[in-house]
């Protein structure tokens, strides 16, 4: 340790804006914004594998009706042979581990923490984030909430191995239906993710309100600074929630507590309550950060300022205040009255017009401009197709009526991975093509990337949207197998999965490419529509930038 | 260049603070939403959550003319060795009239058990009106090895039913009670030292 400190000592000191600590002390203890940013970014990749594999284990075995694989893969994860419900539960293992790996260790790393940290500094003009070590802590406390996760995976979670509760953990599955280590391990591995969402929140909102370079007023910031404000916010406000809610799912397990059981005088629905009350804000979480770096990247690829600014900033304001009041749209088949769904259908129906405003908004930058169709550019596109699409079926869904026939089949799914999967996945793409030369000062192959883009976006597509068919034929979501009438859209669907897997692979083999034979690129590598901060520094920026602090005007 | 950098993280911590007791008071509330939601419950009879109701403000309501249907409907969960059923299965009340249900229940095991009856009413818009000015499932109930007890329930419909656009049409509802074995150690031994 004495060592170490002494390093760092000398390192306050050094006037080399370039020199970087050794290898351990640079990755493992690191407080620099951008080496942190890099180390979400990693971490996200590696958890998105994870991720993806189990969905292409779940497409496996739905290609066809009946059971295939199933039985075979819980033997494994048994040690002796499996049986049906065993298989079963294997299923709801996949599920929920699919889940929650993609919406906490691998969307949420990625924006927040890998392009937040990473440019949310630059773009502002800061030197570093406010408190980089509390910045480690926030990295370093996912490490071990994915091993938790991963981990449930193999002790037992109640009729098998893991736990089988679906993302959303409802009790009484995840309470009297789960006896065993897995559920408990999968709650704490949810409360450390949470616990570094709030420390990462704090950071990016001090740093944003207190460390903006001279000049540069709230009403000048750049859009994605906006966007990780307000997701911080949203953060913020519900992560602590959850934390509540999950709390008590452990009193409940082990303490006897009765918070959930209506035996002891508890609620089951106040559960669904508390978790969608984060829920609700936690998809705006996912896709917020996602709205920042499309401006960006529709303006530079436009040459033209973004449409809008300000109309474009409290867009994403209104989408987080109203995200907090629409929550129990996710329940509207717990037995509500009339008059309490009429308020959630109608309250739901609002967000689409801030976010209308946002999609005209980037309508009309584009209106005009002097556009090229370089890869960021065309991701950024895709985003904007796929998101109106599950825009547009959220807008269905949002009614109480129709949600009645709709709740928890395949339209829901296909619902929220054009949103997410396609919507968060393709900003993340976007962005990652946008600064991945400004990361790592190389540029990758645009050939690639086009191709990358076109067989991804021709995968999800037929990979997701027959399963609105399916949900419109009344399948529902979350089971291992189905009836005859469903295998036809189901092996389309499992198809389109092998199309988007192509599509991955060319990707890691373009950043690949990037690093043996990138070009090596200069500050600004996309010319004049590109205007914030992070284009005025060299191209991968320096280890320690802005040391004098730059103005604005 | 020293004065400016005290005065930032002065202001950094500042922000800090102010977002970490944001995020304490969501923790707070998020704990606080278990007593509210009861509260919540019970002041809009949401989930078919009944009312309770004293002596005297029972004393001051009106009997209308109109007649309702009330069914009982009994649940015993199969942790509790309990039988238990309604004397009846429906009873025909005029709204705003008092009326007494007996519910039975028997303890199959030879051991004292302790159970508590939780409740509501269907139509669920229906709770608010629902008034009980007694009710076993008020407290828990012990019984020895054997005992049969006869479980009152003193109860009424308040006529602002007949007012309520949403529930004027309501012809009939069904009171469900669903006894659970009380993990109440205490009550347990009492009846223990009875037996």
């Amino acid at each position: 340790m004495t060592t170490i400190t002494a390093d760092g000592h000398i390192d306050d000191h050094a006037h080399d804006a370039d020199h970087k600590p050794a290898f351990f002390q640079r990755w493992f203890m690191s407080t620099n914004h951008k080496d942190i940013g890099t180390l979400y970014l990693i971490f996200a990749i590696v958890a998105g594998i994870i991720g993806g594999a189990i969905s292409g284990l779940m497409r496996l075995e739905l290609a066809e009706p009946g059971i295939q694989y199933l039985q075979a893969w819980a033997s494994i994860s048994n040690g002796s042979e499996a049986s049906l419900d065993q298989a079963y539960h294997l299923w709801n293992v996949l599920i929920t581990a699919h889940g929650l790996i993609m919406v906490f260790f691998m969307v949420m790393p990625a924006m927040i923490g890998g392009f937040g940290n990473w440019f949310v500094p630059l773009m502002i003009g800061a030197p570093d984030m406010a408190f980089p070590r509390m910045n480690n802590v926030s990295f370093w406390l996912l490490v071990p909430a994915l091993l938790l996760l991963l981990g449930s995976s193999f002790v037992p979670g109640g009729t098998g191995n893991g736990a089988g509760t679906g993302w959303t953990v409802y009790a009484p599955l995840s309470t009297s239906g789960s006896i065993g280590p897995a559920v408990d391990m999968a709650i704490l591995s949810l409360h450390l993710a949470g616990a570094s969402s709030i420390l990462g929140a704090i950071n990016f909102i001090t740093t944003i309100f207190n460390m903006r370079a001279p000049g540069m007023t709230l009403h000048k910031m750049p859009l994605f600074v906006w966007s990780v404000l307000v997701t911080a916010f949203l953060l913020l406000l519900s992560l602590p929630v959850l934390a509540a809610a999950i709390t008590m799912l452990l009193t409940d397990r082990n303490f006897g507590t009765t918070f959930y059981d209506a035996a002891g005088g508890g609620d089951p629905v106040l559960y669904q309550h508390l978790f969608w009350f984060f829920g609700h804000p936690e998809v705006y979480i996912m896709i917020l950060p996602g709205f920042g770096m499309i401006s960006h990247i529709i303006s530079t690829f436009s040459r033209k300022p973004i449409f809008g600014y300000l109309g474009m900033a409290y867009a994403m304001v209104a989408i987080g205040v109203v995200g907090f009041v629409v929550w129990a749209h996710h329940m509207f088949t717990t037995s509500m009255s009339v008059n309490v769904k009429m308020y959630f259908t109608a309250a739901t129906m609002v967000i689409a017009v801030p976010t209308g405003i946002k999609i005209f908004s980037w309508i009309a930058t584009m209106w005009g401009g002097s556009m090229t169709f370089k890869t960021p550019m065309i991701w950024a596109l895709g985003f904007i197709f796929m998101f109106t699409i599950g825009g547009v079926t959220g807008v269905v869904l949002a009614n109480g009526g129709i949600d009645d026939n709709l709740h928890d089949t395949y339209y829901v799914v296909a619902h929220f991975h054009y949103v997410l999967s396609l919507g968060a996945v393709f900003s993340i793409f976007a962005g990652f093509y946008y600064w991945f030369p400004k990361m790592s000062g190389r540029m990758y192959s645009e050939l690639l990337g086009q191709l990358h883009f076109w067989i991804f976006f021709i995968g999800v597509n037929i990979l997701f949207f027959p399963q609105h068919f399916l949900g419109q034929q009344g399948m529902p979501r979350r089971y291992a197998d189905y009836p005859e009438q469903f295998a036809y859209w189901n092996q389309i669907s499992s198809i389109g999965y092998a199309v988007m897997l192509v599509g991955v692979l060319i990707f890691f083999v373009n950043i690949a490419y990037a690093f043996v034979a990138g070009r090596r690129v200069e500050g600004n590598y996309w010319g004049e529509g590109a205007t914030t901060l992070e284009w005025t520094l060299s191209s991968p920026p320096p280890f320690h930038q802005f040391e004098t602090l730059p103005q604005i005007k | 260049m020293a004065t400016m950098q005290t005065s930032l993280s002065g202001r950094n911590r500042r922000s800090a603070i102010m977002a970490g007791l944001l995020g304490l008071g969501m923790l707070g509330l998020g704990f606080a939403a278990v007593p509210l939601y009861e509260v919540f419950c019970r002041v809009t009879g949401y989930a078919g959550t009944t009312q309770r109701v004293g002596e005297e403000q029972a004393a001051t309501v009106q009997a209308t003319s109109k007649v309702m249907s009330i069914r009982f409907d009994s649940n015993v969960n199969s942790a509790l060795p309990w039988s238990f059923k309604p004397e009846q299965a429906v009873d025909h009340v005029t709204v705003g009239a008092r009326d007494m249900a007996i519910f039975i229940a028997t303890n199959n095991s030879d051991e004292p058990v302790v159970g508590t009856a939780t409740f509501n009413v269907t139509p669920l818009l229906a709770g608010q009106y629902f008034n009980k000015i007694q009710c076993f499932c008020f407290s828990e109930q012990l019984l020895k090895p054997g005992q049969t007890m006869r479980m009152p329930v003193l109860y009424y419909v308040d006529p602002a039913i007949l007012d309520d656009p949403e529930t004027k049409d309501i012809k009939e509802i069904t009171l469900s009670y669903t006894f659970y074995r009380s993990t109440d150690e205490q009550a347990l031994d009492a009846g223990k030292g009875d037996s």
